[in-house]
């Protein structure tokens, strides 16, 4: 079937079956490699998109069930000033060991950080917890959350 | 295919004696320097690996006419960062701004670069000084390239960050004006090469984000399973979900018949390699994407040989277990002293039965490669591989091609920790698409990723101390039951003979009762230590509550003055086991209760700290954890502090840290979640719903502190993981009264 999606602001044309997860949609019929499979189950969130800026399992999302929505994904990132300071902290601090899971980390971020521009740690907690880094980067990307949000990078959760 | 052994650091022999240095004129001009290196057993370093040993290592620089500065990063990169961390090295001692370098990854090259590999926490033992004299000796060069066009003497020139200064004229040259006439100078002897006083580094011991940073959060398609080709299908391979049995049939017709399914066909491998990460028994689906073949795999049916299996199971093993134990050991792998007379004259004697589980490595990219066969017989492959060399290897073996004809390219690798030492899933990639006679891209879903793997080996630890009046350890025995492949104890299996407390007490007895396991065992980061820390410190820490002692006190005892211990003898033939520093472990034990306020810190009701320390992969490593305990039994872990000797230089604290952070709650998370669950001799869990990984709000604050020591810098991928599991369970014990001596931790038991 086809469907026309809109990808980080451009409508992109696909031919594919109904149940087709959007993850492989992105990666093997519009090149999009940057986000990744890790589980298929939306357990880890190595496959996080925003669709209209809603951090989304694209795994388990089939394209038939993506409309009109307007789909961001980590190599779209740039467009939101937000997306740009995620990224920014994100380098400044060499958050990424393997790097597999960042494109998540960093879309479940600004997300995070569009709708809540001064986040608490139990925010960031709730906000990132869906997604899984299995080098436990947690430490820098707790910080680095901090960091884009203008906040002191120092944890000082209770002791 | 390699399996190195935890390899040890042996006799002090400098690698740099034996490495060389030839130098070239670059295409279109530039300088071009190869170095070889020394193997792993010629540096000192002795591996089981035989073709690690006797390949050399090479590193390649090239200076262009525009002072660009091109190096090749020899080793796969899987977060451990030595795609960044050696040629800072280079950098450093070339003398180059770091901003002027560009980092390449290697072709896979055994004639060039002989074993590339990661793991075993083993580039920077091996690499840190070699690497510093090839730039060190680029650096010469251009040196001396500069006193020969201006006619003065070398004490009176320098380099400053690419550039070659004459100090009493005020002349000036850039590496790339020279870098054509340094291309036919003689490669200097790299034994007598001059090396920056440590305190002239500019690069190393400094925050360097990895080189591959951007590129990643651009979503470059960097990783094995971004690799495409032109003309590429896609595959899964089901295997049989009891190790190594062989397909006899599948309902083949059935699965062509789905959409997208191009093919689909049995592959024999062979049974023999189960053990050893060769080709086994499948049956492939090759379609034009890959979730057509993932979805086709759900009505595959396949007929394998069957087999009575029905003692290979987790539960069984447990059984089996506490049965050997009431038994003497079968084996005897060391014994000091009189044991029984020990036993014999205690004031009291402590008994404590330890288990940890099977564990998969569940790196989040699954094991993936693409392969291109060709018409002319030759293969190209992309490969998220920790051991690209030993792919090539394995590849042409098993397709009866000569290595030539087989081309790996590095990719990044979304995780290791030792699964991508072994390179199964390249080898069958390669087969599908030499059957298919097209590019092939085949990536395992997450089921299959956790059902076939090469397992962290559960192990039982069934130990006695005994204590004299004072509180003193005066007698220690372990009979640890564990398992083994036919006559050998599996992989990763087996019980280092130096575990403390062995060597520092007088009466001590290691025995040994195996089982024989179905299923493969392989390096998961810390081999042996991610399990046997747990187990020998939480009953090191009972051992010191039941002498009424405090646990860093009795450690420091045992310890006792710092010094340099003789090397213990070895079981396994030709591997030095090192001389052991009771300075090192002291000076981080003590270093880690300063930090953390042992002892010192008044704690609210169900609240404790625990302590561990572990020497593995050459590190010294102390840890110290705050913990406490709901009345349902959930722990939370407030803090971990860690104390790290792991010698003179800190290379790149950006990684550094990381890792040591990243180990530290990697071991926090597999002490809290994870357990594999063996029945009728296959895994039964599939995903992260059942096998868990520790998740952002359970990430506690870790503070590192590296204790500098004049020591030879060795690695951080692995050194730090180990003790944290003892350190967390030691802390609940010290919260709740309640000793966990089985993982992973089961809350109920520390319900108040």
């Amino acid at each position: 079937m086809a469907y026309t999606i809109t990808v980080n602001g451009a409508r992109r044309r696909v031919d594919v079956e109904a149940q087709t997860p959007l993850l492989w949609v992105l990666r093997d019929e519009l090149g999009l490699k940057g986000t990744k499979f890790g589980c298929g189950i939306s357990f880890c969130g190595a496959c996080t998109v925003h669709l209209n800026g809603i951090p989304t399992r694209s795994c388990i999302t089939p394209i038939s069930r993506v409309g009109d929505a307007a789909i961001t994904t980590i190599e779209g990132i740039d467009a939101s000033e937000v997306g740009r300071r995620v990224k920014a902290a994100w380098l400044a601090l060499d958050v990424m060991q393997c790097g597999y899971c960042q494109s998540g980390q960093v879309l479940a971020a600004t997300a995070l950080l569009t709708r809540n521009p001064r986040p608490s740690d139990a925010d960031i907690d709730q906000a990132m917890s869906g997604n899984l880094s299995r080098c436990a980067t947690y430490t820098r990307i707790r910080a680095a959350i901090k960091q884009a949000a203008g906040l002191s990078t120092t944890d000082t959760r209770e002791v | 295919m390699v399996r190195t052994s935890p390899v040890l650091p042996g006799s002090p022999v400098d690698p740099s004696r034996r490495a060389f240095l030839s130098a070239s004129l670059a295409a279109g001009g530039g300088l071009v320097l190869t170095v070889s290196l020394p193997g792993i057993a010629e540096a000192g370093l002795e591996s089981s690996d035989n073709q690690a040993s006797t390949q050399r290592l090479g590193a390649y620089i090239l200076i262009a006419r525009d002072g660009r500065v091109t190096i090749m990063a020899r080793s796969p990169d899987m977060g451990q960062g030595m795609k960044t961390t050696l040629p800072m090295i280079i950098a450093d001692e070339l003398d180059v701004p770091w901003t002027s370098v560009h980092v390449e990854t290697a072709p896979v090259n055994p004639s060039l670069y002989g074993m590339q590999f990661s793991y075993g926490s083993l580039n920077t033992p091996l690499q840190y000084d070699p690497m510093r004299r090839a730039g060190a000796a680029g650096r010469q060069m251009m040196l001396t390239a500069a006193t020969r066009l201006w006619h003065v003497a070398m004490s009176e020139c320098e380099t400053d960050q690419g550039v070659v200064h004459h100090r009493a004229s005020g002349r000036r040259a850039t590496y790339g004006q020279l870098a054509s006439r340094a291309a036919r100078l003689p490669a200097p002897d790299l034994s007598t090469i001059a090396l920056k006083d440590p305190k002239d580094y500019r690069i190393i011991g400094h925050f360097t984000p990895q080189v591959d940073g951007p590129r990643v959060l651009a979503g470059e398609p960097l990783f094995g399973i971004d690799q495409s080709v032109p003309g590429m299908l896609y595959a899964v391979y089901e295997k049989a979900p009891v190790f190594g049995s062989r397909a006899l049939s599948a309902n083949l017709d059935v699965i062509k018949a789905q959409p997208g399914v191009r093919d689909a066909f049995i592959i024999h491998g062979n049974p023999a390699e189960v053990m050893s990460a060769g080709l086994l028994d499948g049956v492939a689906i090759v379609a034009e994407r890959w979730h057509q073949a993932n979805r086709a795999l759900e009505l595959l049916q396949v007929q394998w040989e069957p087999r009575d299996v029905s003692q290979q199971a987790t539960a069984v093993f447990d059984r089996q277990a506490a049965a050997l134990a009431e038994e003497a050991p079968r084996e005897i792998l060391r014994h000091d002293g009189d044991v029984n007379q020990a036993f014999d004259g205690a004031a009291k004697i402590v008994q404590g039965s330890y288990a940890y589980p099977f564990l998969a490595h569940a790196t989040l990219e699954p094991m993936n490669c693409t392969a291109w066969a060709k018409a002319d017989g030759s293969i190209e492959i992309w490969a998220p591989s920790q051991a690209p060399t030993a792919a090539l290897m394995l590849v042409a073996r098993t397709l009866k091609l000569d290595p030539s004809q087989v081309t790996v390219h590095m990719t990044r690798v979304g995780g290791g920790f030792g699964r991508r030492g072994d390179n199964d899933y390249v080898v069958e990639a390669a087969a599908i698409s030499r059957r298919i006679g097209q590019p092939v891209k085949l990536l395992w879903n997450r089921r299959q990723d956790i059902q076939h793997d090469f397992y962290r080996p559960a192990g039982y630890n069934h130990f006695r101390g005994a204590l004299d009046a004072q509180g003193h350890l005066v007698g220690f025995t372990d009979h640890f039951v564990t398992f083994s492949h036919g006559e050998e104890v599996a992989l990763c299996a087996d019980l280092p003979l130096e575990m403390f407390p062995a060597g520092f007490i007088p009466n001590l007895q290691f025995g040994q009762t195996t089982i024989e396991l179905g299923a493969p065992t392989g390096h998961w980061r810390d081999p042996n230590y991610n399990g046997l820390a747990f187990a020998f410190e939480s009953f090191m820490d009972e051992l010191a509550h039941a002498g009424g002692r405090d646990p860093l006190e009795l450690r420091l005892e045992l310890y006792g003055p710092p010094r340099v211990l003789a090397a213990p003898p070895s079981r396994r033939p030709g591997l030095h086991i090192p001389p052991f520093d009771t300075g090192r472990a002291r000076g981080v034990l003590e270093l880690v209760a300063e930090k953390a306020g042992w002892g010192k810190r008044k704690l609210p009701p169900r609240t404790g700290m625990g302590l561990a320390f572990c020497y593995s992969h050459f590190g010294y490593v102390a840890e110290v954890i705050k913990a406490s305990v709901d009345e349902r039994g959930v722990p939370r872990i407030h803090k971990v502090w860690a104390a790290v000797d792991v010698g003179r230089q800190i290379i790149n604290p950006a990684g550094a840290y990381n890792q040591a952070q990243g180990a530290i709650l990697d071991g926090l998370g597999s002490a809290l979640h994870q357990g594999l669950t063996i029945r009728n001799g296959a895994v039964v869990d599939t995903n992260f719903n059942t096998f868990g990984l520790l998740r952002m709000r359970e990430a506690p604050p870790v503070e590192v502190h590296f204790r500098i020591t004049d020591n030879r810098p060795t690695g951080l991928g692995e050194p730090t993981l180990a003790p944290a599991m003892p350190a967390l369970t030691n802390a609940l014990f010290a919260a709740t009264g309640k000793r966990i001596r089985r993982l992973p931790i089961d809350p109920e038991l520390l319900r108040s």
